[in-house]
């Protein structure tokens, strides 16, 4: 038993050694990683609503408008626009993401003409409801994703991320 | 566990022989601290190393953020610096890191020419040295302009028209170096070109030529 506690000098200067290295190694090398992993650790920027229409310019049927807002890439700030498709469901504003759920082409309102109360995407035909169903045997498999959306004195103001509706 | 693993390996692929011809060798006395004290002068071409890794770690990262473009240069560098996690001591990691260098080798160089190190067979190895030296000038001076601030600029303003006074070929080298007829969006990303491609993969390859000839003719004897 006693044999066992017994460390060579040989073993204590790898121990401390190794010790020591690793400390100055890392050391070094943390503020590194730490610097190229920051991206995962930012705080997600708040999600600010942007006006874009009014409320009394709508109608049931969907019209398109712009959602622009800035998006801070670092040392650059991008102006992004997205098209967005508004329309009143009753009393009730809906905002629709115009980006079609198969491939990402940009749908359009009414534009077949055998179906003019869908939405349509040239791209590969497929097609929604107005409510954002995908018709079923058309090639998109999900409905159109929906804005965040909050009504603030006769103004509609949108989040800037579609979320999927299922 | 890691022993285990180490065997495991070393009986398929023999990697023992690999890192104790690197790694296990004899320190001569006269040039192990812990007989004479003295003896830290050999430390010098070591630490060179020491920080020329950290220089090479930390540009890599720098790498991450920076833009060689004259219209984004400065504002990536201010942004890492400013805003990322641990910038402002990456960069400075590679800041005062640069003239660590310079330092070093300086004090390096000094020990081997007052310790006669230069001395037949190792001629070849001062030439190769004195390249080194040459390329972590070089280094330092691209590097300069990177951040494309004033200081940047003007310094390889100055440095250049040192440059065009070479006799005969001095302004055929300004031309080359700025990648033009002035200092602009052309020399910042060809400083860049140099200072992260060129000159690290010249300064390796020596280093491996600097190295390989100390093992092969041992560190020069005692004064």
């Amino acid at each position: 038993m006693e044999k066992n506690h017994n460390v060579s000098r040989r073993q204590f200067l790898t121990y401390t050694l190794t010790g020591v290295g690793g400390f100055m190694a890392a050391g070094v090398v943390m503020p590194m990683v730490r610097f190229a992993v920051d991206p995962l650790l930012q705080a997600d920027a708040a999600d600010d609503m942007v006006d874009v229409a009014a409320v009394d310019e709508l109608t049931e049927v969907p019209q398109a408008y712009d959602l622009e807002y800035e998006q801070d890439q670092g040392w650059h700030i991008e102006q992004v626009s997205e098209t967005v498709w508004l329309f009143l469901e009753g009393d009730e504003v809906v905002a629709l993401s115009s980006v079609c759920t198969h491939l990402g082409c940009t749908v359009n309102w009414g534009t077949d003409p055998d179906n003019p109360e869908q939405f349509f995407c040239p791209c590969h035909l497929g097609r929604f409801e107005r409510d954002g169903n995908n018709v079923p045997g058309t090639p998109p498999t999900e409905p159109l994703h929906r804005y965040p959306l909050e009504v603030r004195d006769g103004r509609v103001f949108l989040g800037t991320n579609a979320q999927p509706q299922i | 566990m890691l022993q285990r693993i180490y065997d495991w390996i070393d009986d398929r692929v023999d990697v023992t022989p690999l890192w104790r011809d690197v790694a296990d060798h004899e320190v001569p006395e006269h040039v192990n601290p812990g007989h004479h004290f003295s003896a830290f002068v050999y430390c010098f071409g070591g630490l060179t190393f020491f920080t020329v890794v950290i220089q090479i770690l930390s540009g890599m990262f720098l790498t991450m953020y920076y833009v060689p473009d004259i219209v984004n240069a400065h504002a990536s560098v201010e942004y890492l610096q400013s805003d990322v996690a641990y910038g402002m001591i990456v960069r400075g990691m590679h800041h005062w890191g640069a003239s660590v260098v310079i330092v070093m080798v300086f004090l390096h160089t000094l020990r081997v020419f007052f310790t006669g190190s230069y001395k037949k067979p190792r001629e070849i190895n001062w030439v190769v040295g004195v390249l080194l030296f040459f390329i972590i000038l070089g280094l330092g001076f691209t590097g300069y302009l990177l951040p494309w601030d004033m200081k940047a600029y003007f310094a390889t303003q100055v440095g250049l028209e040192i440059a065009e006074t070479v006799p005969v070929i001095g302004e055929l080298l300004y031309t080359l170096l700025a990648g033009g007829e002035f200092i602009g969006a052309q020399t910042l990303t060809r400083f860049f070109a140099i200072h992260v491609f060129f000159l690290p993969g010249a300064l390796l390859a020596l280093v491996a030529v600097h190295f390989i000839m100390i093992r092969r003719q041992g560190i020069s004897g005692p004064l």
